[in-house]
């Protein structure tokens, strides 16, 4: 069963990611990535309501009768976005502050609802749970890298606000690599453009790693994922 | 073929499957929120406290500032129809400063919330944006961990610069404008600036209102110079 494992992580980081392949819940993904620390934050903060929210539906995938299974799942998913937005005000309450309305927004990123009804309420809790963490992390990774991308082009600065959410000591990682920066690439078309880079650059290391194993049967699964 | 006591039963078990889970939801969201509450209201208040030291004299004064608060309206000066809240600080109840909040309603995407410390004497204790949504790299140099430029109204009054010169430089007044962004610096001054005309009209009036008070005991006192 960890084949199945190692499946379900490859999907949500890699071959399936939510944002860069599925392409859910673009809306936090291009307004939030304008730093480092602010696509963390948001990138943590759906990782745990997708933790939940699949756990959740999976343990009540047997009692949930199909005709309301929409409005349970909302319903499971609001509660969750509600209790971590008051967790984040009470225990990050500076990323709470700048981070604003797109924690309750996470309540309408597609890819939280969509994994509830394409994955959690089919299988397993443990996979259930292990699908949403890789999700998640997927989502995070193109987050941090798109804030991490724009906040470096756009103002010149890395991990700018760390101590908002690791504490004063954390300021010491703060860089400001140079004065200034490209301004687009903290407007929204930039936001716009970096993902579409992002994108563009799986496609093409997915296109590197189909050609060096031409015609390769598809019959062991697992062999290109250990060659990424 | 469902008869209809089949598909009645069926829909009464399906609703009372989602009333069950509301009931759920709902004492999840309640117990987080009983467990976060106070910690919640103690970061607002370590906030708000933290603000307004940052625009008041230092040691000045020795009041519970948060709570000698009052709500003023005057859409002209204080940029929003909504009521404002001012704030008092005084030392041996003798009145040593107040924090406006105003809007500054022509940002360049939308008002801009200030705290506008004004000591008794009319000179600015110091300016800070509450809120605003300013373009990243532009516009956002306002807030004070980002530029120094919100700094440059401490000390200031209406008599200092004189009057028309409370303009940003490329209006012909004495506040630097950033480059590629003169709304927002404009606004922000243009709201300071209105700000100190409201103290300067309502000064005693201001102090005098008793904590809690929604307007100003007189309000025809606002136009004409009482002294």
């Amino acid at each position: 069963m960890s084949g199945r494992a190692a499946e379900v992580m490859r999907t949500g980081l890699w071959s399936n990611n939510p944002g860069l392949v599925q392409l859910l819940g673009l809306c936090p993904l291009l307004a939030v990535s304008t730093s480092f620390v602010n696509g963390l934050g948001l990138g943590i903060a759906t990782t745990l309501v997708l933790l939940l929210s699949n756990v959740t539906v999976s343990l009540i995938r047997d009692v949930v009768r199909p005709e309301i299974r929409i409005p349970v799942f909302v319903l499971v998913i609001a509660s969750f976005v509600t209790a971590v937005e008051l967790a984040m005000n009470a225990w990050f309450h500076e990323l709470y502050r700048v981070l604003g309305i797109f924690i309750p927004l996470i309540v309408t990123n597609c890819a939280i609802i969509g994994r509830a009804e394409a994955f959690a309420s089919r299988e397993r809790p443990g996979l259930a749970a292990l699908d949403g963490i890789a999700m998640g992390l997927g989502f995070t990774a193109v987050l941090v890298t798109l804030g991490a991308a724009r906040e470096l082009i756009g103002q010149g600065t890395l991990f700018a606000g760390a101590h908002m959410m690791f504490g004063e000591a954390a300021r010491a990682v703060e860089l400001q690599a140079f004065d200034g920066g490209f301004l687009l690439a903290l407007l929204p078309p930039g936001a716009f453009i970096g993902l579409g880079l992002l994108v563009a650059a799986k496609n093409l290391v997915d296109a590197g790693l189909q050609r060096r194993q031409p015609a390769a049967p598809p019959l062991p699964a697992a062999a290109p994922g250990e060659a990424a | 073929m469902a008869t209809r006591a089949e598909v009645l039963r069926s829909m009464r078990r399906a609703a009372g499957l989602l009333a069950g889970f509301a009931v759920l939801g709902a004492v999840l969201v309640a117990l987080t929120w009983e467990s976060t509450a106070e910690r919640i209201a103690a970061n607002e208040q370590d906030f708000l406290l933290r603000s307004l030291a940052d625009v008041l004299p230092a040691d000045g004064y020795d009041n519970a500032v948060h709570e000698d608060a009052i709500t003023v309206t005057d859409p002209e000066l204080l940029g929003t129809p909504e009521p404002v809240t001012v704030y008092r600080a005084r030392r041996d109840g003798k009145p040593v400063a107040a924090v406006l909040t105003p809007t500054a309603p022509a940002g360049y995407s939308g008002p801009i919330r200030l705290l506008v410390g004004i000591r008794a004497d009319g000179t600015l204790g110091g300016v800070r944006v509450v809120s605003h949504r300013e373009t990243p790299g532009l516009g956002d140099k306002i807030e004070v961990e980002r530029n120094d430029w919100i700094r440059g109204f401490k000390g200031r009054s209406l008599q200092d610069p004189r009057p028309g010169r409370w303009a940003v430089q490329r209006d012909g007044g004495v506040f630097d404008q950033f480059t590629g962004a003169t709304i927002t610096p404009r606004a922000v001054v243009s709201a300071v600036r209105d700000a100190l005309i409201y103290f300067d009209r309502n000064r005693d009036a201001l102090f005098a209102a008793p904590a809690g008070a929604a307007g100003l005991p007189s309000p025809a006192a606002g136009d004409e110079e009482e002294e």
